[in-house]
Protein backbone atom coordinates (compact mmCIF):
# COMPACT_ATOMS: atom_id res chain seq x y z
CA UNK A 1 0.00 0.00 0.00
CA UNK A 2 1.33 3.45 -0.76
CA UNK A 3 0.24 7.01 0.31
CA UNK A 4 0.76 8.53 -3.25
CA UNK A 5 -0.82 7.30 -6.28
CA UNK A 6 0.94 7.92 -10.03
CA UNK A 7 -2.36 9.65 -12.22
CA UNK A 8 0.32 11.05 -14.87
CA UNK A 9 3.62 11.08 -16.38
CA UNK A 10 3.65 7.44 -15.89
CA UNK A 11 6.23 6.88 -18.97
CA UNK A 12 9.26 7.98 -17.36
CA UNK A 13 12.24 6.34 -17.59
CA UNK A 14 13.03 3.74 -14.24
CA UNK A 15 15.91 4.20 -11.66
CA UNK A 16 16.63 2.68 -8.48
CA UNK A 17 17.56 4.07 -5.08
CA UNK A 18 18.09 2.24 -1.73
CA UNK A 19 16.14 3.47 1.04
CA UNK A 20 17.33 2.08 4.34
CA UNK A 21 19.46 -0.85 2.56
CA UNK A 22 16.14 -2.25 0.38
CA UNK A 23 15.81 -1.37 -2.98
CA UNK A 24 12.85 0.67 -4.11
CA UNK A 25 11.52 1.36 -7.75
CA UNK A 26 11.37 5.17 -8.66
CA UNK A 27 11.11 7.68 -11.75
CA UNK A 28 13.48 9.88 -13.25
CA UNK A 29 12.27 12.84 -12.17
CA UNK A 30 10.63 12.15 -9.12
CA UNK A 31 11.05 13.61 -5.59
CA UNK A 32 12.59 11.54 -3.00
CA UNK A 33 9.44 12.32 -1.24
CA UNK A 34 7.46 10.57 -3.76
CA UNK A 35 9.85 8.13 -4.42
CA UNK A 36 8.94 7.09 -0.39
CA UNK A 37 5.21 7.76 -0.57
CA UNK A 38 4.57 5.81 -3.83
CA UNK A 39 6.38 2.61 -2.61
CA UNK A 40 4.93 3.18 1.60
CA UNK A 41 3.02 5.54 3.85
CA UNK A 42 6.22 6.94 6.42
CA UNK A 43 9.10 8.95 5.69
CA UNK A 44 10.36 8.98 8.95
CA UNK A 45 10.00 8.65 12.53
CA UNK A 46 9.36 11.98 14.57
CA UNK A 47 11.78 12.40 16.93
CA UNK A 48 9.11 12.81 19.93
CA UNK A 49 8.01 9.52 19.94
CA UNK A 50 4.83 10.45 18.29
CA UNK A 51 4.85 8.27 15.81
CA UNK A 52 5.39 8.11 11.68
CA UNK A 53 5.46 10.85 9.90
CA UNK A 54 5.00 11.08 5.55
CA UNK A 55 5.56 14.82 5.07
CA UNK A 56 3.01 17.59 5.00
CA UNK A 57 3.37 21.11 2.99
CA UNK A 58 5.88 19.48 -0.01
CA UNK A 59 7.27 22.62 -0.47
CA UNK A 60 10.16 22.78 1.45
CA UNK A 61 8.73 25.31 4.42
CA UNK A 62 7.72 22.05 7.12
CA UNK A 63 10.52 20.42 7.70
CA UNK A 64 8.60 17.28 8.02
CA UNK A 65 10.65 15.02 5.41
CA UNK A 66 14.24 15.03 6.57
CA UNK A 67 16.06 12.16 5.86
CA UNK A 68 19.85 11.34 5.43
CA UNK A 69 22.08 10.78 2.51
CA UNK A 70 24.80 8.21 3.21
CA UNK A 71 27.37 11.02 3.70
CA UNK A 72 25.63 12.04 6.63
CA UNK A 73 24.21 15.20 5.21
CA UNK A 74 20.43 15.96 6.32
CA UNK A 75 18.26 16.75 3.54
CA UNK A 76 14.91 17.45 2.46
CA UNK A 77 13.21 15.04 0.83
CA UNK A 78 10.25 16.87 -0.72
CA UNK A 79 12.62 19.32 -2.60
CA UNK A 80 15.55 16.53 -3.58
CA UNK A 81 15.24 14.91 -7.03
CA UNK A 82 16.41 11.21 -7.26
CA UNK A 83 19.41 10.17 -9.12
CA UNK A 84 19.87 6.34 -10.45
CA UNK A 85 21.86 4.70 -7.17
CA UNK A 86 21.21 7.44 -4.59
CA UNK A 87 20.99 5.91 -1.05
CA UNK A 88 19.53 7.30 1.95
CA UNK A 89 18.50 6.78 5.54
CA UNK A 90 15.00 7.73 6.89
CA UNK A 91 16.64 8.42 10.33
CA UNK A 92 20.29 9.96 11.35
CA UNK A 93 22.54 7.50 10.76
CA UNK A 94 25.03 8.75 13.32
CA UNK A 95 21.95 7.98 15.93
CA UNK A 96 20.87 5.00 17.32
CA UNK A 97 18.02 4.32 16.42
CA UNK A 98 14.96 1.62 17.35
CA UNK A 99 13.11 0.84 14.21
CA UNK A 100 9.44 0.24 14.72
CA UNK A 101 8.12 -2.72 15.90
CA UNK B 1 29.22 55.96 -10.53
CA UNK B 2 28.38 52.31 -10.19
CA UNK B 3 25.20 50.56 -11.34
CA UNK B 4 22.94 50.75 -8.28
CA UNK B 5 23.18 47.05 -6.47
CA UNK B 6 18.87 45.59 -7.05
CA UNK B 7 18.27 42.13 -5.70
CA UNK B 8 14.62 40.22 -6.22
CA UNK B 9 14.16 37.45 -4.36
CA UNK B 10 11.51 34.81 -5.58
CA UNK B 11 10.51 33.98 -9.12
CA UNK B 12 6.96 33.84 -9.04
CA UNK B 13 4.56 35.94 -10.37
CA UNK B 14 5.38 39.19 -8.44
CA UNK B 15 9.01 38.32 -8.66
CA UNK B 16 9.22 37.88 -12.72
CA UNK B 17 7.27 41.02 -13.11
CA UNK B 18 9.43 43.08 -10.41
CA UNK B 19 12.48 41.76 -12.77
CA UNK B 20 10.88 42.11 -15.95
CA UNK B 21 10.46 46.50 -15.07
CA UNK B 22 13.57 46.68 -13.61
CA UNK B 23 14.90 44.95 -16.88
CA UNK B 24 12.79 47.73 -18.53
CA UNK B 25 14.08 50.11 -16.54
CA UNK B 26 18.19 49.05 -17.86
CA UNK B 27 19.01 48.15 -14.34
CA UNK B 28 20.37 44.15 -14.26
CA UNK B 29 19.32 42.84 -11.21
CA UNK B 30 20.06 39.75 -9.08
CA UNK B 31 17.35 37.18 -8.83
CA UNK B 32 17.56 34.56 -6.24
CA UNK B 33 14.62 31.65 -6.19
CA UNK B 34 15.10 28.17 -4.43
CA UNK B 35 13.11 26.94 -7.18
CA UNK B 36 15.50 24.86 -9.63
CA UNK B 37 12.72 26.88 -12.19
CA UNK B 38 11.19 30.09 -12.04
CA UNK B 39 7.26 29.92 -11.81
CA UNK B 40 6.45 30.15 -8.09
CA UNK B 41 4.70 27.83 -6.52
CA UNK B 42 1.21 28.41 -8.61
CA UNK B 43 2.83 28.18 -11.93
CA UNK B 44 5.35 25.77 -10.69
CA UNK B 45 7.19 23.76 -13.57
CA UNK B 46 7.44 20.12 -13.44
CA UNK B 47 11.36 19.05 -13.22
CA UNK B 48 12.57 18.17 -17.10
CA UNK B 49 10.76 15.11 -19.26
CA UNK B 50 7.54 15.43 -17.49
CA UNK B 51 5.19 15.45 -21.07
CA UNK B 52 1.89 16.94 -19.44
CA UNK B 53 0.63 20.56 -21.52
CA UNK B 54 0.42 23.75 -19.79
CA UNK B 55 -3.56 23.65 -20.31
CA UNK B 56 -3.39 19.95 -18.44
CA UNK B 57 -1.13 21.38 -15.96
CA UNK B 58 -2.65 24.60 -15.36
CA UNK B 59 -6.11 24.55 -16.61
CA UNK B 60 -8.30 27.87 -16.42
CA UNK B 61 -4.96 29.71 -15.70
CA UNK B 62 -2.14 28.07 -18.89
CA UNK B 63 -2.30 31.07 -20.96
CA UNK B 64 -0.72 33.58 -17.66
CA UNK B 65 1.18 30.87 -16.43
CA UNK B 66 2.79 30.48 -19.87
CA UNK B 67 3.39 34.31 -19.84
CA UNK B 68 5.10 34.42 -16.60
CA UNK B 69 7.42 31.53 -17.92
CA UNK B 70 8.26 33.04 -21.30
CA UNK B 71 8.89 36.49 -19.87
CA UNK B 72 11.49 35.00 -17.23
CA UNK B 73 12.46 32.81 -19.69
CA UNK B 74 13.24 35.64 -22.22
CA UNK B 75 14.91 37.84 -19.09
CA UNK B 76 17.62 35.76 -18.60
CA UNK B 77 20.60 37.33 -20.33
CA UNK B 78 19.40 40.28 -18.74
CA UNK B 79 19.97 39.33 -15.07
CA UNK B 80 22.05 37.60 -12.28
CA UNK B 81 19.93 34.58 -12.15
CA UNK B 82 20.73 32.19 -9.16
CA UNK B 83 18.29 29.67 -8.76
CA UNK B 84 17.88 26.77 -6.34
CA UNK B 85 19.77 29.19 -3.60
CA UNK B 86 17.80 30.06 -0.46
CA UNK B 87 17.57 33.95 0.95
CA UNK B 88 18.29 33.42 4.52
CA UNK B 89 19.02 36.43 5.90
CA UNK B 90 19.20 40.20 5.89
CA UNK B 91 21.20 42.47 7.87
CA UNK B 92 22.53 46.17 7.80
CA UNK B 93 22.21 46.36 3.81
CA UNK B 94 23.13 42.99 3.28
CA UNK B 95 20.86 39.57 2.02
CA UNK B 96 22.54 36.30 2.88
CA UNK B 97 22.22 33.66 0.57
CA UNK B 98 22.87 29.63 0.29
CA UNK B 99 23.75 27.22 -2.26
CA UNK B 100 24.93 24.06 -1.91
CA UNK B 101 25.82 24.61 1.58
CA UNK B 102 28.01 28.14 0.03
CA UNK B 103 26.91 31.04 1.87
CA UNK B 104 27.31 34.36 -0.20
CA UNK B 105 26.46 37.38 1.39
CA UNK B 106 24.63 39.85 -1.21
CA UNK B 107 24.89 43.61 -0.78
CA UNK B 108 22.59 45.49 -2.04
CA UNK B 109 21.03 48.89 -2.61
CA UNK B 110 17.11 48.04 -3.07
CA UNK B 111 15.46 44.78 -2.57
CA UNK B 112 12.64 43.32 -3.76
CA UNK B 113 11.20 40.39 -1.70
CA UNK B 114 8.34 38.55 -3.54
CA UNK B 115 8.83 35.41 -1.30
CA UNK B 116 5.27 34.46 -1.40
CA UNK B 117 2.95 32.34 0.79
CA UNK B 118 2.67 28.75 2.61
CA UNK B 119 -0.74 27.45 3.52
CA UNK B 120 -2.25 28.58 6.59
CA UNK B 121 -3.09 25.63 8.56
CA UNK B 122 -4.70 24.69 11.40
CA UNK B 123 -4.28 21.62 13.86
CA UNK B 124 -6.98 19.03 14.39
CA UNK B 125 -6.28 15.73 16.55
CA UNK B 126 -4.38 13.56 14.14
CA UNK B 127 -3.18 15.99 11.59
CA UNK B 128 0.31 14.72 11.95
CA UNK B 129 -0.17 11.40 10.88
CA UNK B 130 0.77 10.05 7.70
CA UNK B 131 -1.39 11.07 4.98
CA UNK B 132 -2.62 14.45 5.97
CA UNK B 133 -1.09 17.06 3.59
CA UNK B 134 -1.46 20.72 2.97
CA UNK B 135 -3.79 21.66 0.86
CA UNK B 136 -1.23 23.80 -1.37
CA UNK B 137 0.84 20.65 -1.12
CA UNK B 138 -1.97 18.68 -2.49
CA UNK B 139 -1.76 20.38 -5.54
CA UNK B 140 1.71 20.47 -5.52
CA UNK B 141 2.02 16.71 -5.98
CA UNK B 142 -0.03 16.70 -8.57
CA UNK B 143 1.19 19.46 -11.01
CA UNK B 144 4.68 18.91 -9.97
CA UNK B 145 5.06 15.30 -9.97
CA UNK B 146 1.86 13.72 -11.26
CA UNK B 147 0.97 12.09 -8.05
CA UNK B 148 -2.35 12.72 -6.10
CA UNK B 149 -2.01 12.16 -2.38
CA UNK B 150 -4.43 9.39 -2.06
CA UNK B 151 -6.83 7.28 -3.00
CA UNK B 152 -9.69 8.46 -1.30
CA UNK B 153 -8.85 12.07 -0.61
CA UNK B 154 -11.14 14.27 1.76
CA UNK B 155 -10.17 18.26 1.17
CA UNK B 156 -11.22 20.03 4.36
CA UNK B 157 -10.96 24.11 5.42
CA UNK B 158 -11.89 27.03 5.03
CA UNK B 159 -10.71 28.47 1.56
CA UNK B 160 -12.28 28.43 -2.29
CA UNK B 161 -9.08 26.72 -2.72
CA UNK B 162 -10.09 23.82 -1.19
CA UNK B 163 -12.90 23.37 -4.81
CA UNK B 164 -10.54 24.18 -6.86
CA UNK B 165 -8.06 21.20 -6.00
CA UNK B 166 -11.11 18.85 -5.24
CA UNK B 167 -11.79 19.85 -8.90
CA UNK B 168 -8.15 19.37 -10.23
CA UNK B 169 -7.78 15.90 -8.68
CA UNK B 170 -11.08 14.93 -9.91
CA UNK B 171 -10.16 15.73 -13.60
CA UNK B 172 -6.94 13.95 -12.94
CA UNK B 173 -8.99 10.78 -12.40
CA UNK B 174 -8.87 10.61 -8.85
CA UNK B 175 -11.80 9.83 -6.06
CA UNK B 176 -12.58 12.71 -3.43
CA UNK B 177 -14.13 11.42 -1.02
CA UNK B 178 -15.90 15.18 0.07
CA UNK B 179 -14.96 18.83 0.25
CA UNK B 180 -15.87 19.63 4.06
CA UNK B 181 -16.03 23.09 4.21
CA UNK B 182 -15.60 24.47 7.97
CA UNK B 183 -17.33 27.91 6.79
CA UNK B 184 -20.81 28.68 6.37
CA UNK B 185 -23.28 28.90 3.10
CA UNK B 186 -24.61 31.92 4.80
CA UNK B 187 -20.78 33.70 5.19
CA UNK B 188 -20.50 32.95 1.56
CA UNK B 189 -24.12 34.64 0.81
CA UNK B 190 -22.98 37.47 2.64
CA UNK B 191 -19.67 37.85 1.03
CA UNK B 192 -20.78 37.26 -2.39
CA UNK B 193 -21.39 41.56 -3.38
CA UNK B 194 -17.48 41.49 -2.30
CA UNK B 195 -17.08 38.62 -4.48
CA UNK B 196 -18.57 40.03 -7.65
CA UNK B 197 -15.80 42.90 -7.62
CA UNK B 198 -14.25 40.19 -9.71
CA UNK B 199 -16.77 38.60 -11.92
CA UNK B 200 -14.84 36.37 -14.18
CA UNK B 201 -12.89 34.79 -11.02
CA UNK B 202 -17.01 33.97 -9.12
CA UNK B 203 -18.14 32.59 -12.48
CA UNK B 204 -15.30 30.06 -12.25
CA UNK B 205 -16.08 29.36 -8.64
CA UNK B 206 -19.30 28.32 -9.78
CA UNK B 207 -18.17 26.54 -12.40
CA UNK B 208 -15.88 24.36 -10.75
CA UNK B 209 -19.18 23.68 -8.38
CA UNK B 210 -20.89 22.19 -10.86
CA UNK B 211 -18.61 19.95 -11.54
CA UNK B 212 -17.71 18.50 -8.69
CA UNK B 213 -21.77 18.02 -8.00
CA UNK B 214 -21.66 16.45 -11.82
CA UNK B 215 -18.82 14.33 -10.87
CA UNK B 216 -20.95 13.62 -7.31
CA UNK B 217 -19.15 14.84 -5.22
CA UNK B 218 -20.25 15.47 -1.23
CA UNK B 219 -19.97 18.90 0.02
CA UNK B 220 -20.65 20.00 3.15
CA UNK B 221 -20.43 23.66 4.94
CA UNK B 222 -20.36 24.51 8.80
CA UNK B 223 -18.27 21.46 9.20
CA UNK B 224 -15.83 21.03 11.87
CA UNK B 225 -13.45 18.28 12.26
CA UNK B 226 -13.22 16.30 14.85
CA UNK B 227 -9.93 13.87 14.43
CA UNK B 228 -8.12 11.34 11.92
CA UNK B 229 -8.74 8.49 12.47
CA UNK B 230 -5.66 6.00 11.81
CA UNK B 231 -2.84 3.62 13.61
CA UNK B 232 0.34 4.38 11.60
CA UNK B 233 -1.58 6.19 8.69
CA UNK B 234 -4.69 7.86 8.25
CA UNK B 235 -7.86 5.68 7.47
CA UNK B 236 -10.45 7.85 8.36
CA UNK B 237 -11.84 10.85 9.22
CA UNK B 238 -14.34 11.94 12.55
CA UNK B 239 -16.04 15.32 11.21
CA UNK B 240 -18.87 17.15 13.25
CA UNK B 241 -22.36 18.33 10.86
CA UNK B 242 -23.50 21.69 11.43
CA UNK B 243 -26.31 20.65 13.18
CA UNK B 244 -24.33 18.91 15.47
CA UNK B 245 -23.94 15.02 14.23
CA UNK B 246 -20.89 13.47 14.27
CA UNK B 247 -20.08 10.87 10.80
CA UNK B 248 -17.18 8.98 10.21
CA UNK B 249 -16.15 8.57 7.04
CA UNK B 250 -13.22 6.41 5.04
CA UNK B 251 -10.13 8.14 3.25
CA UNK B 252 -6.55 7.71 2.81
CA UNK B 253 -5.60 11.07 2.99
CA UNK B 254 -6.84 14.30 3.92
CA UNK B 255 -6.09 17.79 2.05
CA UNK B 256 -6.40 20.78 4.77
CA UNK B 257 -5.94 24.09 4.26
CA UNK B 258 -7.47 27.61 5.83
CA UNK B 259 -6.18 30.12 3.56
CA UNK B 260 -2.59 31.51 2.63
CA UNK B 261 -0.47 32.94 5.41
CA UNK B 262 2.69 35.03 3.79
CA UNK B 263 6.48 34.33 3.69
CA UNK B 264 7.49 37.39 5.59
CA UNK B 265 10.70 36.26 7.61
CA UNK B 266 12.67 38.65 5.56
CA UNK B 267 10.61 41.63 5.30
CA UNK B 268 10.68 41.25 9.31
CA UNK B 269 14.08 41.14 9.34
CA UNK B 270 14.44 43.96 7.05
CA UNK B 271 13.15 45.55 9.89
CA UNK B 272 9.33 46.36 8.14
CA UNK B 273 6.82 46.99 10.56
CA UNK B 274 3.90 44.71 11.08
CA UNK B 275 -0.08 45.30 12.21
CA UNK B 276 -2.57 42.90 13.35
CA UNK B 277 -5.37 42.69 10.15
CA UNK B 278 -9.09 42.02 11.59
CA UNK B 279 -9.87 41.06 8.25
CA UNK B 280 -7.12 38.18 7.33
CA UNK B 281 -7.02 38.00 11.02
CA UNK B 282 -3.26 38.12 10.87
CA UNK B 283 0.07 40.01 11.60
CA UNK B 284 0.87 41.89 8.16
CA UNK B 285 4.21 43.85 6.69
CA UNK B 286 2.52 47.59 6.08
CA UNK B 287 3.99 48.22 3.09
CA UNK B 288 2.08 51.49 1.12
CA UNK B 289 0.11 50.47 -1.72
CA UNK B 290 2.89 50.56 -4.36
CA UNK B 291 5.20 48.12 -2.38
CA UNK B 292 7.49 50.79 -0.38
CA UNK B 293 8.88 49.73 3.49
CA UNK B 294 11.54 52.31 3.78
CA UNK B 295 15.30 51.35 3.83
CA UNK B 296 15.55 50.32 -0.08
CA UNK B 297 13.38 47.54 0.70
CA UNK B 298 10.24 46.78 -1.36
CA UNK B 299 7.27 44.48 -1.28
CA UNK B 300 5.30 42.40 -3.86
CA UNK B 301 3.11 39.75 -3.95
CA UNK B 302 1.36 37.19 -1.62
CA UNK B 303 4.87 37.36 0.96
CA UNK B 304 3.09 40.65 2.04
CA UNK B 305 -0.72 40.49 1.72
CA UNK B 306 -2.36 37.43 0.06
CA UNK B 307 -4.08 38.48 -3.06
CA UNK B 308 -3.76 35.83 -5.23
CA UNK B 309 -1.21 34.99 -8.58
CA UNK B 310 -2.75 38.17 -10.44
CA UNK B 311 -2.74 40.65 -7.87
CA UNK B 312 1.19 39.39 -7.43
CA UNK B 313 2.09 40.52 -10.98
CA UNK B 314 0.18 43.84 -10.31
CA UNK B 315 1.93 44.45 -6.91
CA UNK B 316 5.10 43.02 -8.57
CA UNK B 317 5.54 45.73 -11.27
CA UNK B 318 4.66 48.53 -8.71
CA UNK B 319 7.04 47.73 -6.53
CA UNK B 320 9.51 48.01 -9.19
CA UNK B 321 8.36 51.06 -10.37
CA UNK B 322 8.89 52.42 -7.36
CA UNK B 323 12.36 51.05 -6.75
CA UNK B 324 13.24 52.71 -9.73
CA UNK B 325 11.60 56.06 -9.17
CA UNK B 326 13.40 56.02 -5.72
CA UNK B 327 16.51 55.50 -7.49
CA UNK B 328 16.05 58.83 -9.19
CA UNK B 329 16.02 56.78 -12.72
CA UNK B 330 14.01 59.08 -14.52
CA UNK B 331 9.92 60.10 -13.93
CA UNK B 332 7.86 57.53 -13.68
CA UNK B 333 5.38 56.51 -15.58
CA UNK B 334 2.46 58.24 -13.64
CA UNK B 335 -0.76 56.67 -15.92
CA UNK B 336 0.76 53.26 -15.66
CA UNK B 337 1.14 53.14 -11.40
CA UNK B 338 -2.68 54.59 -11.46
CA UNK B 339 -3.78 52.15 -13.25
CA UNK B 340 -1.85 49.21 -11.90
CA UNK B 341 -2.97 50.72 -8.30
CA UNK B 342 -6.40 50.72 -9.45
CA UNK B 343 -6.30 47.13 -10.65
CA UNK B 344 -4.61 46.14 -7.61
CA UNK B 345 -7.33 47.65 -4.93
CA UNK B 346 -10.31 46.01 -7.02
CA UNK B 347 -8.01 42.61 -6.59
CA UNK B 348 -6.94 43.13 -3.29
CA UNK B 349 -11.41 44.04 -2.38
CA UNK B 350 -12.30 40.60 -4.12
CA UNK B 351 -9.45 39.23 -1.50
CA UNK B 352 -11.59 40.98 1.87
CA UNK B 353 -14.28 39.22 0.39
CA UNK B 354 -13.31 35.89 -0.20
CA UNK B 355 -11.26 36.31 3.67
CA UNK B 356 -14.64 37.14 5.02
CA UNK B 357 -16.69 34.31 2.83
CA UNK B 358 -14.22 31.87 3.81
CA UNK B 359 -13.46 33.01 7.88
CA UNK B 360 -10.77 31.52 9.94
CA UNK B 361 -12.70 29.14 12.42
CA UNK B 362 -10.57 30.07 15.51
CA UNK B 363 -13.00 27.84 17.71
CA UNK B 364 -11.05 25.18 16.35
CA UNK B 365 -7.84 26.12 17.90
CA UNK B 366 -9.95 27.38 21.09
CA UNK B 367 -11.68 23.64 21.40
CA UNK B 368 -8.76 21.42 20.87
CA UNK B 369 -8.43 18.70 23.19
CA UNK B 370 -5.42 19.17 25.70
CA UNK B 371 -3.84 16.42 23.84
CA UNK B 372 -3.68 17.59 20.44
CA UNK B 373 -0.58 18.22 19.26
CA UNK B 374 -0.53 22.05 17.63
CA UNK B 375 3.19 22.35 17.02
CA UNK B 376 4.28 19.42 14.69
CA UNK B 377 7.99 19.58 14.86
CA UNK B 378 8.23 19.14 18.33
CA UNK B 379 4.74 17.31 19.40
CA UNK B 380 3.86 20.25 21.55
CA UNK B 381 0.63 19.56 22.62
CA UNK B 382 -2.69 22.32 22.97
CA UNK B 383 -2.44 21.83 26.95
CA UNK B 384 1.29 22.46 27.07
CA UNK B 385 0.81 26.32 25.47
CA UNK B 386 -2.55 26.18 27.64
CA UNK B 387 -0.18 25.81 31.09
CA UNK B 388 2.93 27.90 29.59
CA UNK B 389 0.55 30.61 28.58
CA UNK B 390 -0.82 30.87 32.53
CA UNK B 391 2.54 30.50 33.90
CA UNK B 392 3.67 33.44 31.86
CA UNK B 393 0.73 35.77 32.96
CA UNK B 394 3.24 37.40 35.27
CA UNK B 395 5.40 37.69 32.30
CA UNK B 396 3.55 39.58 29.60
CA UNK B 397 0.19 37.98 28.10
CA UNK B 398 1.39 37.24 24.95
CA UNK B 399 2.77 34.41 22.39
CA UNK B 400 6.31 34.57 22.69
CA UNK B 401 6.18 33.94 26.62
CA UNK B 402 3.84 30.71 25.92
CA UNK B 403 6.55 30.16 23.36
CA UNK B 404 9.72 30.46 25.83
CA UNK B 405 7.64 27.92 28.31
CA UNK B 406 6.44 25.33 25.91
CA UNK B 407 8.77 25.71 22.96
CA UNK B 408 5.94 25.86 20.80
CA UNK B 409 7.15 28.00 17.53
CA UNK B 410 10.76 26.89 18.57
CA UNK B 411 11.09 23.61 15.73
CA UNK B 412 12.36 23.59 12.22
CA UNK B 413 9.34 25.21 10.75
CA UNK B 414 10.07 28.04 13.20
CA UNK B 415 6.24 28.66 13.16
CA UNK B 416 5.21 28.95 10.13
CA UNK B 417 2.46 25.48 10.89
CA UNK B 418 2.26 26.36 14.59
CA UNK B 419 2.34 30.03 14.89
CA UNK B 420 -1.38 30.99 14.01
CA UNK B 421 -2.96 28.16 15.49
CA UNK B 422 -0.69 28.50 18.85
CA UNK B 423 -1.64 32.02 18.83
CA UNK B 424 -5.42 31.32 18.87
CA UNK B 425 -4.72 28.86 21.71
CA UNK B 426 -2.92 30.86 24.02
CA UNK B 427 -5.59 34.02 23.46
CA UNK B 428 -8.58 31.43 24.35
CA UNK B 429 -6.40 30.03 27.55
CA UNK B 430 -5.88 34.53 28.54
CA UNK B 431 -9.24 35.23 27.43
CA UNK B 432 -7.88 38.01 25.50
CA UNK B 433 -8.46 39.10 22.02
CA UNK B 434 -6.54 37.44 19.33
CA UNK B 435 -5.04 40.98 18.36
CA UNK B 436 -3.67 41.43 21.93
CA UNK B 437 -1.47 38.31 22.27
CA UNK B 438 1.19 39.35 19.62
CA UNK B 439 2.91 37.21 16.91
CA UNK B 440 5.70 34.49 16.89
CA UNK B 441 8.80 36.91 15.95
CA UNK B 442 10.65 35.62 12.85
CA UNK B 443 14.49 35.08 13.43
CA UNK B 444 17.91 33.62 10.79
CA UNK B 445 18.11 32.17 9.22
CA UNK B 446 14.16 31.63 8.05
CA UNK B 447 14.90 28.07 7.43
CA UNK B 448 17.32 25.40 8.64
CA UNK B 449 20.76 25.89 6.65
CA UNK B 450 23.94 23.91 8.02
CA UNK B 451 26.21 24.79 10.40
CA UNK B 452 28.81 24.11 8.47
CA UNK B 453 27.92 26.41 5.29
CA UNK B 454 28.09 29.53 8.11
CA UNK B 455 30.86 28.18 9.80
CA UNK B 456 32.82 28.21 6.24
CA UNK B 457 31.87 31.52 5.60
Amino acid sequence: MSQFLRVAEKSRPRVTITVDGATVEALEGDTLLTALLTTGRRVRESEFSDGPRAGFCVIGACQDCWVWMDGGERTRACSTYITDGMTIFTHNPEWPWTPPA
Amino acid sequence: MDAPRVVVVGAGPAGVRATEALVASGLRPLVIDEAPLAGGQIYRRPPPGFRRTTKELYGFEAAKAEAIHRTFDDLIDFIDYRPRTLAWNVQDRVLYTVRDDAVTPVPFDALVLATGATDRVLPFPGWTLPGVYTLGGSQVALKHQGCVVGRRTIFLGSTPLLYLAAYQYVKAGAEVVAVLDTASFSSKVRAAPKMLSNAPMFAKGLYIMAVLRRFGVPIENGVRPVAVEGEDAVSGLCYRRRGGGEVHIKCDAVASGFGLRPESQLAELAGCDFRFDPVFRQWLPQPTGDGRVGNGVYLAGDGARIGGADAAEVSGELAALSLIEDLGRGPGDTARVAGLYRRLTSLMRFQAGLASAFPWPADMAWNLPDEAIVCRCEAVTAGEIRRAAQRSLGGGREINRAKAFSRVGMGRCQGRFCGLGAAEVVAAALDQDISTVGRLRGAGPVKPISLSSILDE
